[in-house]
């Protein structure tokens, strides 16, 4: 079920990303294909009936099959901060298109392609 | 016409991707005791013995695991900590290798030496409540990388909270800009801090990142070792680089 | 749950196309916030609280923060 959701939301990233025009859309388009695969990671571990995997007072054995699996929430954690960083990149970028073409729309730069 | 071939060309992806569905178990069917993750959440991956678990059965491997005892090889509650930190350990290094280049990235692309105004006095209310709430935001991001070995949480979302701060009073001040020479050297030395830890666990245990602190009772404070430890700096780190990152962006070239 | 799971994603779906087709660039950053800030139920869902935790306060907050004064700084961007 939620599988379905991050695939339709990787399908609508790419369908950005083909049709936009703007850079700055091309950015967003990539940031929605990553929540989606995020989403779509940390589905491959859910169990029915599961509960998150730390051990509480409530909680404290390890009745197994109770717990989902942690190794994609733990893939998951750090790719998200990492997504960060690398849009902060992609933006700073931008800037700097801007100010040497002054556009960031790929029709309406000057100096490329001419 | 480019529309048209963008929803063919998306909606074949889909389609395929749909198609590929059938391979991977179906969502909310994952069997863990079948993966590697059941030796994580038994903290013992050095046995050798895979053993099968049934539910209900309840047949524990090894010895009962359980919360308030001692004794486990890792001793974290939280079973992502444990992992991230622990027995992935160097991956996380790696991750955080590329977090500081990205924001080294960021400072060579966009590396000034005026902060830029946004033009505008910030209102009465953004002044004073930044005072107000600026100590408890820190305080929760501290928090929350002090305890992330028994709450959820941790290094990375505690680090973005204390950017979430900077961020704040860049916003609320004019004429704030970020001390670079801190930010910097507090980064770098809380990273050569997480290498010490892997040298030291290296001449202690044999292995770079070897859990070489006592573990103590799963789900007190001072339990799990080193994980508290290094929890703490991959948190400073994280908040150093990303209000780098915020200060950087909001850097201008003279003229 | 499963009804809450399906309103969830289709709000997520909703602003992904808005944040794909929105004439100005600035309604598509709110859009994407959005997403982030529902796709965080998700994971609440899915018994990922750290994951959750994450994507809240970087999501929801840093990466829109990053972008808007980005945005800023290109003087509104190129509206499309």
């Amino acid at each position: 079920m939620v599988y379905i959701i991050s695939i339709i939301l990787v399908g609508i990233g790419v369908y950005g990303l083909m049709t936009q025009k703007n850079l700055f859309k091309h950015l967003i388009s990539l940031s929605i294909i990553d929540t989606a695969v995020n989403i779509f990671i940390v589905a491959t571990g859910y169990v029915n009936g599961g509960k998150a995997p730390i051990y509480t007072k409530n909680f404290p054995s390890f009745a197994i099959g109770r717990f989902v699996d942690p190794l994609p929430q733990a893939l998951v954690l750090t790719a998200i901060v990492i997504g960060v960083g690398t849009l902060a990149v992609g933006a700073s970028l931008l800037v700097r298109v801007k100010e040497k073409h002054s556009s960031i729309d790929v029709e309406n730069m000057k100096g490329v392609g001419e | 016409m480019r529309r048209f071939y963008a929803i063919l060309v998306a909606a074949g992806l889909v389609y395929m991707l749909f198609m590929f569905l059938g391979t991977i178990v179906p969502y909310g069917k994952a069997d863990v005791a079948d993966r590697v993750s059941a030796h994580f959440l038994a903290k013992d991956v050095n046995s050798i013995s895979p053993t099968k678990w049934v539910e209900g059965d309840k047949q524990v491997p090894h010895s009962e695991r359980v919360y308030g005892r001692k004794g486990f090889e890792d001793g974290s509650a939280n079973v992502v900590t444990s992992i991230v930190v622990n027995y992935r350990s160097f991956d996380t290094l790696g991750e955080v290798t590329v977090l500081f280049a990205s924001a080294v990235g960021v400072g060579l692309i966009l590396g000034g030496t005026r902060r830029m105004k946004y033009g505008r006095k910030p209102n009465f209310i953004l002044r004073v409540s930044t005072g107000i709430l600026l100590p408890l935001i820190i305080l929760f991001g501290i928090y929350i990388f002090v305890h992330g070995h028994l709450t959820p949480g941790g290094g990375f979302p505690g680090g973005t909270i204390i950017a979430a701060a900077v961020l704040l009073l860049y916003l609320s001040n004019e004429e704030f800009s970020l001390n670079m020479i801190v930010s910097k050297s507090l980064e770098g030395s809380m990273g050569s801090l997480y290498v010490i830890f892997g040298l030291i666990g290296l001449a202690a245990g044999g292995a770079f990142l070897f859990n070489f602190l006592p573990n103590g009772v799963v789900g007190s404070l001072f339990s799990a070792g080193v994980v508290p430890l290094v929890y703490m700096t991959i948190g400073l780190k994280v908040g150093s680089e990303l209000s780098g990152v915020v200060a950087e962006i909001h850097e201008e070239r003279e003229g | 749950m499963s009804a809450l799971i399906w309103l969830a994603g289709g709000i997520m779906i909703a602003a992904a196309i808005f944040a794909v087709e929105a004439r100005k660039i600035l309604d598509a950053v709110i859009a994407m916030s959005a997403l982030s800030l529902v796709s965080v139920f998700l994971f609440i869902a899915m018994r990922a609280p750290d994951v959750a935790i994450t994507e809240a306060s970087v999501g929801a907050g840093l990466v829109t923060a990053v972008l808007l004064v980005t945005l800023f700084r290109m003087r509104g961007g190129d509206d499309k």
